[in-house]
């Protein structure tokens, strides 16, 4: 019974996903707001894969999103102009930059792990915060653009025509998303379920802890960094508060509202914070303020989420 | 050249000891309620502008004195409003609520004070250089840097020496036990939390004298205050005052020969010492597990 | 040859010697019960075997081989395997689940992001297999965290050995259990030793247990060695009779 809700959840989702650029607009919507609702739920479901998924408490993955963001837009602007060239090196230099942190930190734990991630995370803020000549310091990197792509038989003027690039991103988030469930279900998926229900009971059954932690870390900065590659190119900008430990928290609210233990839940999460953002900004100035109280009202009243709070309503 | 490296070091020790005090008193909430307190920078800001607002009333002294106490009240009603319904439960959620809190309080006092930096003054005699030679050494720095160790001094005192601070390092390092022993650890740990926001409340009146008023002036010092927390030791209160001073100087000295890289330094020392010490310094072993 | 061998090891904790100098032999398809009062180092030891941490001296040897600093997942890899005195499971996972993590530990697929259908069905077979040997079958599908304690330390002993241990330790398998509860892992034990000839260490407080099962006990009080073996040798010491017994009578 549940199986099948399920799967009419996932074709549900993936219709609405897929015909998106046709009724946003009926809404009130446009469509590159609907880019970045897909752009966040990638983010979000793969900070989920290490925080809902495994366990461990990462504030600092604005650090490996700001790197997929700068990769792609440093590579085009001074290397290559090519979108998939570009979204390549963005996504192997975040990923790098996490293995390397990821080896240094996993040896810690809850509150520590959280502080010491989010730490690390500022390195990569004040390198392109500083680093004026090239990333553009405060100011961000911009002076590029997405460049259309050639097929070779047909180019896709991903440019120019919102559209194209929605469905690109949209391919982009099918592949990290089919990925992401695939790995959940095999055994290696099944030993990080292990180690968030108990580590001492998955350490003491063989499996070793420490290393499945860090594998955990870099696929999941592997796919935030990818995320952070395609926002940049939505934007034509790379900006240095995308990597900023403030940026970490909204990808983590956005994970907790919609519900940490549910695949889906990140995703919701992120179209409601994404669109409420939107619209506080356009609202008022001190929108930043409604923020936090946002983020304290779902701490206090809504600590599982919308999809934690709809299964357990279900279950009773 | 030497005066350079001299003047450095020594500001490096001031910022250090910025770094410190706000660490100790986040370490003390982290370690008796295992809240990382991310509002303590907006806390910072807090006993800043209060400083301001009471200086014309009270004067600098008695604005000193007073402000750290008023953002102290300020933390224990937060704390009793918010910050305890989250005892107990993953600390994903406390850590979100002070980071809520956090863009509330740096908003707020934006809200209240304005957007711009405003002029805070200090004791005309103690903006002076006392000596012509080491221009650096102005009485205001000297006098930051002994308030800052008195402060520190008192705070280990109390901890070392009185019920109080028995409590709270026990609790730190087993609250169950303390709880058995019927010690009420809703009240300690109140308490505790308003004894670190005493520490950011006066690191920030302290800070403005220095520094400037801005609604910024906490989240610019709350990342170094949690990497001086890591490199000190998790759970070491010492250890935490050595990080302080240690990458306050460390950034100080690298500011003179490579300017650029003075914010970027202190991780990558993080970086090397929790490669060579996954605890930290003065870290306890059992606390990263 | 014996299995495992434990060397004069000691572990401090400040101040306090848990462990101190303990020197135990555990032959191939014995069963060895430790015993003693609280505080005498019976979990400090099985924590020593099992690598939970370093001794501060002192050698372990399995098989001959020096484990002594060892991570846990390599201990694990020789084949010495642990439950734990508060039951130590997957709580929001179904038994079914518990096990298959086990079990595909075991085989090797830690790391494999899929598995073919031939390794699935083995891995199921094997799940089956241990189901059925715990009495686990009628509640295969439900949370461990909803099983009453007997059942989910049954599980847990399934766990420890889908691993396939040569060693098997279980830290007071019996703890906080009912009279019908205590029977059923008992006798759950009893067949394992005596059907699959495993290797078994136990701690244990409740003597009806120990008698029934031990081929040989060991004795602990305030960290060290007080007395070692058989059952009948043991309840024939006067030592132990006015350190341990005495008391527990």
């Amino acid at each position: 019974m549940r199986a099948r809700r399920e799967t009419i959840a996932d074709i549900a989702i993936w219709f609405c996903l897929a015909t998106m650029p046709y009724w946003i607009s009926l809404l009130g919507g446009y469509t590159s707001l609907g880019t970045r609702v897909v752009v966040m739920s990638l983010t979000a479901m793969a900070l989920n894969f290490l925080l809902g998924f495994t366990g461990v408490l990462s504030f600092g993955h604005a650090a490996y999103f700001g790197l997929g963001a700068y990769g792609v837009g440093m590579t085009i602007k001074y290397l290559v102009p090519s979108t998939p060239l570009g979204i390549l090196v963005g996504v192997a230099v975040g990923t790098v930059a996490a293995a390397l942190v990821g080896a240094l930190i996993v040896k810690l734990r809850g509150v520590y792990f959280a502080m010491a991630t989010i730490a690390f995370g500022q390195v990569f803020y004040f390198i392109a915060f500083r680093w004026n000549s090239m990333t553009g310091g405060d100011d961000g990197l911009s002076g590029w653009r997405r460049i259309p792509i050639d097929l070779g038989f047909k180019t896709i003027d991903i440019l120019n025509d919102d559209k194209a690039f929605y469905y690109l991103v949209l391919i982009c988030f099918a592949f990290a998303v089919a990925t992401m469930a695939a790995l959940l279900r095999s055994p290696f998926g099944r030993t990080l379920l292990a180690i968030r229900e108990n580590e001492r009971r998955a350490r003491f059954l063989g499996i070793p802890v420490e290393q499945h932690i860090w594998l955990s870390f870099v696929i999941s900065c592997f796919f935030v960094s990818l995320a952070g590659a395609l926002y940049a190119l939505l934007n034509n900008f790379a900006d240095p508060h995308d990597l900023r430990w403030d940026q970490s928290g909204d990808f983590v609210i956005m994970v907790v509202l919609g519900g940490m233990r549910t695949f889906w839940g990140p995703l919701v999460g992120a179209a409601i914070f994404v669109l409420l953002q939107d619209y506080l900004s356009s609202l008022t100035d001190n929108w930043m303020s409604l923020i936090g109280v946002f983020f304290i009202l779902v701490v206090l009243f809504f600590p599982r989420g919308l999809l934690g709070f709809l299964r357990r309503q279900e279950k009773s | 050249m030497t005066q350079q490296v001299l003047f450095s070091v020594f500001n490096g020790l001031i910022i250090g000891a910025f770094y410190a005090l706000m660490a100790l008193g986040l370490s003390l909430i982290l370690n008796l309620s295992g809240v990382i307190n991310f509002a303590h920078g907006g806390f910072l800001a807090i006993g800043a502008y209060l400083a301001y607002t009471l200086i014309p009333y009270l004067g600098f002294w008695g604005a000193l004195a007073v402000a750290p106490l008023l953002t102290a009240a300020i933390g224990l009603l937060v704390e009793r409003l918010l910050i305890r319904r989250l005892y107990g439960r993953d600390p994903l959620y406390s850590l979100l609520l002070t980071f809520g809190l956090a863009f509330v309080l740096e908003d707020g006092t934006r809200y209240i004070w304005g957007p711009s930096s405003l002029p805070f003054e200090i004791p005309h005699w103690l903006a002076t250089p006392l000596s012509s030679d080491f221009f650096f050494l102005t009485g205001y720095r000297l006098f930051m840097m002994l308030l800052v160790c008195a402060a520190v001094a008192i705070l280990f005192l109390v901890l070392n020496r009185t019920r109080l601070g028995m409590r709270i390092r026990a609790g730190s390092g087993d609250l169950e036990m303390v709880s058995a022993l019927g010690v009420n650890v809703r009240l300690l740990r109140n308490v505790n939390f308003g004894l670190g926001i005493y520490m950011a409340g006066l690191a920030g009146v302290l800070a403005a004298g220095m520094l400037g008023l801005q609604p910024t002036i906490g989240s610019v010092l709350i990342m170094p205050s949690f990497v001086a927390i890591i490199v000190g030791g998790l759970g070491s209160l010492p250890g935490t005052l050595l990080g302080g001073l240690l990458i306050g100087v460390t950034s100080g000295v690298v500011t003179v020969f490579f300017p650029s890289a003075s914010e970027a330094v202190i991780y990558v020392m993080m970086g090397v010492v929790l490669l060579v010490r996954p605890h930290g310094l003065l870290g306890e072993e059992g606390r990263i597990q | 040859m014996s299995l495992l061998r434990v060397d004069t090891v000691s572990r401090q904790f400040g101040s306090l010697v848990a462990v101190n100098g303990v020197s135990v032999s555990i032959e191939a398809g014995e069963l060895l019960a430790v015993i003693g009062p609280n505080g005498a180092g019976k979990t400090t030891l099985f924590n020593l075997i099992s690598g939970f941490f370093p001794p501060n001296s002192g050698r372990i040897f399995f098989d001959d081989r020096d484990i002594t600093q060892d991570a846990p997942h390599q201990r694990v890899a020789s084949g010495i395997s642990r439950t734990f005195q508060i039951t130590e499971i997957f709580p929001e996972l179904s038994v079914r689940e518990n096990l298959r993590i086990a079990v595909e530990v075991a085989s090797g697929f830690r790391l494999r992001p899929w598995l073919g259908q031939q390794a699935s069905a083995q891995v199921r077979g094997q799940v089956d297999e241990l189901l059925e040997l715990g009495g686990l079958g009628a509640m295969a599908g439900r949370d461990v965290g909803e099983l009453t304690h007997g059942d989910q330390r049954a599980t847990e002993i399934m766990m420890s050995l889908a691993l396939r241990p040569r060693l098997l330790l279980l830290d007071e398998p019996t703890a906080g259990m009912g009279d019908k509860e205590t029977y059923d892992i008992t006798k759950l034990i009893r067949r394992l030793h005596r059907q699959r000839n495993l290797t078994i260490a136990l701690v244990e407080h409740d003597m009806r247990v120990i008698f029934h099962l031990a081929d040989r006990i060991l004795v602990l009080a305030e960290g060290k060695e007080l007395a070692q073996g058989t059952p009948s040798e043991i309840s024939a010491n006067e030592r132990v009779q006015a350190a341990y017994l005495g008391i527990a009578a």
